[in-house]
């Protein structure tokens, strides 16, 4: 699906109004939209909304060897996904440049920034150590994606627990979640991006541009930054000439930015660890708000199964017995056989198919091109069954296979003219027929 | 917490109890239509764009063109992913009006959230949820119900990943609104011809009860408060 692009008017509205310093969702220029974190059941899944715009995240862990120019190190692997959810531009199984930048920028952001102690994912030096995989899939798009990936990557991360493990000798166990409480990860600090967005080749900006704000910025300017105020990645793009002075505005920008989402981040790591260790309720089902009226809950709903084996019983014993099978294989030499030789076609009165054979074939042909189709789709399981009498179609099917007979030659309709009529609303049953069985 | 609900589930009696479900509808901003469904633990989220622009390769003449994508949480979609993606529209397609829009496309976009057991019928009401919440003709809705029955031959609706695990089969039905028929059914494991018709005899009176939630969620969804 194509992406809409946005109008002449459009963006001569959104760049007045940003002259006036005005957004269109009523935020000042330095205004962050709303942080808001969720977890999932399982450690290491998050979503993080920023504002409308939302990325799950998943971390994951594999044991696998090291590489060999590092032998005592564990591997760290990040995948950034624009699902075709996310916007209608977004296309299955393609890599567009944004993707490539994104994905560029978050590995910068996690993992040249030395965030995650490596060495501490080492099992058996230059034979096993851990591989932890960070998958991101963007949601719904509304603008920013590497600020929101940034939160979503790190929260997962630092929510993530691997299994234990303990070595022996040569000998390496690792613990199921039952026998021993998995370990987290060990996070030296938190970075996190903030995005300023340039408008009239730097005269404006704009921290957190939305989707639409986006679509007519010159250029961009990502920090990231950890709560020490240290600077971790800083990626400008766009090709737009700042000045010194914009570069350390925006970055005194981040650090307030920055401390806000941390102490946030960790409110919500506290909050989750602290509902899990008293045995609370925890997981998606929980962060679905209860008084927003497009959500709804129903509790724990039972089912009344106590005659179903009389019900299903009486369904089998209505439906027709299945019809016997003679199956006489006949082997003609080691790996050829072939069965239903002499059998009776049950499938409808074909006697005076001698005399019209040239008709019939095609007619023939069809029965079998239906009987395949009616195996593929029970293959395929898409059978429709009816709850009482589920063998009802299958007559049907024979009765039309009956009606499959035309009745007249159509060299005898063009002689007998008198009979005109008559045939000429055969002839149409029998299109109607086929008709028929060609939407079938 | 899911021995908790097991322990819930054997108190019920039988095994026969549906885990909480709950459904938050028009979450998401960008697709013409979304909804997640949650059963349990279990979560998927669906998003809807259509009936829109064709690309020229995948327009049909006669209706719109239905494509369906499961996404994973962790890794690329592979063979199973595919698999179940073409069960799931070819179910969506038995209930989507598409002669009404031809030349269109209508793509659905499903998202795993988190897996905790019957998976696929969650996917399918999450499918079904999100053609409602988009608007699309439909001619029925559906649902999907999971049933594994348990060594011992006992049902078990909407079985956790470890019943499945433990189950002998497990089946999983697509079930219409209309005349409460089957769309489409699904086994793993082996079991017999009696023990698929009461799996079955199960998955429709469980539908009921999902059905009861799919309007009780649209009616809140259209209420004033």
């Amino acid at each position: 699906m194509k992406a809409t692009p946005l109008s002449n008017c459009e963006r001569r509205f959104i760049l007045r109004a940003i002259e006036e310093r005005k957004r269109l969702d009523g935020r000042q220029c330095y205004d962050y939209r709303n942080v808001r974190i969720s977890f999932g059941a399982d450690y290491g899944c998050c979503i993080v909304e920023l504002g409308k715009t939302r990325i799950l995240a998943q971390v994951s862990c594999e044991l696998v060897p090291p590489k060999p120019n590092r032998p005592t190190e564990g591997i760290l692997f990040f995948n950034l996904e624009l699902s075709p959810m996310a916007a209608p531009g977004f296309e299955p199984g393609r890599q567009p440049e944004l993707l490539v930048k994104l994905n560029r920028l978050i590995e910068r952001c996690l993992r040249n920034s030395k965030c995650i102690d490596t060495e501490s994912l080492c099992v058996v030096a230059g034979e096993k150590v851990w591989q932890i995989r960070l998958d991101l899939h963007l949601l719904n798009h509304d603008g920013n994606i590497i600020d929101a990936a940034s939160i979503a990557g790190i929260v997962a991360l630092c929510h993530f627990r691997r299994p234990d493990v303990s070595v022996q000798g040569e000998e390496v166990t690792v613990y199921t979640p039952e026998e021993r409480d998995p370990v987290p990860l060990s996070i030296h600090h938190m970075p996190i991006c903030v995005s300023f967005a340039f408008f009239q080749q730097g005269t404006y900006l704009l921290v957190d541009p939305s989707e639409r704000e986006e679509s007519v910025m010159d250029g961009l300017l990502v920090i990231a930054m950890n709560k020490h105020r240290e600077i971790c990645t800083i990626q400008s793009s766009g090709g737009i000439m700042l000045v010194k002075d914009q570069v350390l505005r925006c970055s005194k920008i981040t650090a307030v930015k920055v401390a806000e989402i941390t102490d946030l981040i960790q409110k919500a790591l506290e909050n989750d660890q602290k509902v899990r260790k008293e045995g609370g309720k925890f997981g998606f089902a929980e962060s679905i708000p209860n008084q927003k009226i497009t959500a709804f809950k129903m509790e724990s709903a039972t089912v009344d199964t106590n005659n179903v084996e009389e019900q299903a019983e009486e369904i089998i014993t209505k439906a027709d017995p299945p019809s016997e099978v003679f199956a006489k294989p006949i082997l003609h030499t080691p790996g050829t056989a072939q069965i239903g030789e002499g059998m009776e076609n049950s499938w409808g009165d074909l006697e005076e198919s001698e005399k019209e054979e040239a008709v019939e074939e095609e007619g023939e042909s069809e029965v079998t091109a239906f009987e395949c189709e009616k195996i593929e789709t029970e293959d395929t399981s898409t059978m429709r069954e009816t709850k009482d009498e589920p063998i009802v179609l299958s007559d049907s099917e024979e009765e039309e296979v009956v009606i499959l007979e035309p009745q007249e030659l159509p060299k005898k309709t063009r002689t007998q003219t008198s009979s005109k009529q008559e045939t000429t609303s055969k002839k149409a049953f029998n299109k109607r027929r086929k008709k028929k069985r060609a939407a079938h | 917490m899911a021995e908790e609900e097991e322990e819930k589930m054997a108190a019920a009696g039988g095994g026969c109890c549906l885990r909480p479900f709950s459904c938050e509808q028009g979450l998401l901003s960008r697709p013409d239509g979304s909804a997640a469904f949650l059963q349990g633990d279990t979560s998927v989220l669906a998003g809807l764009y259509g009936p829109a622009e064709v690309k020229g390769s995948k327009e049909l003449p006669d209706r719109a063109a239905l494509e369906v994508l499961l996404r994973p949480k962790v890794g690329l979609p592979g063979v199973v992913e595919r698999s179940r993606e073409q069960l799931l529209r070819q179910t969506c397609e038995a209930v989507l009006l598409g002669a009404l829009h031809p030349r269109t496309a209508v793509t659905l976009v499903l998202q795993v959230l988190s897996d905790a057991g019957s998976l696929l019928s969650c996917c399918l009401n999450a499918a079904c949820m999100g053609l409602l919440d988009a608007g699309l003709p439909l001619s029925s809705l559906f649902c999907g119900v999971t049933c594994a029955l348990d060594p011992n031959g006992a049902i078990v609706l909407d079985p956790t990943t470890r019943q499945e695990q433990e189950a002998r089969a497990v089946l999983t039905f697509a079930i219409d609104s209309t005349e409460r028929k089957v769309l489409t059914a699904t086994t793993k494991g082996s079991c017999s011809v009696e023990e698929m018709q009461q799996c079955l005899v199960a998955a429709q009176r469980a539908a009921d009860t999902i059905f009861q939630f799919y309007r009780d969620s649209v009616r809140r969804k259209y209420s004033k408060s």
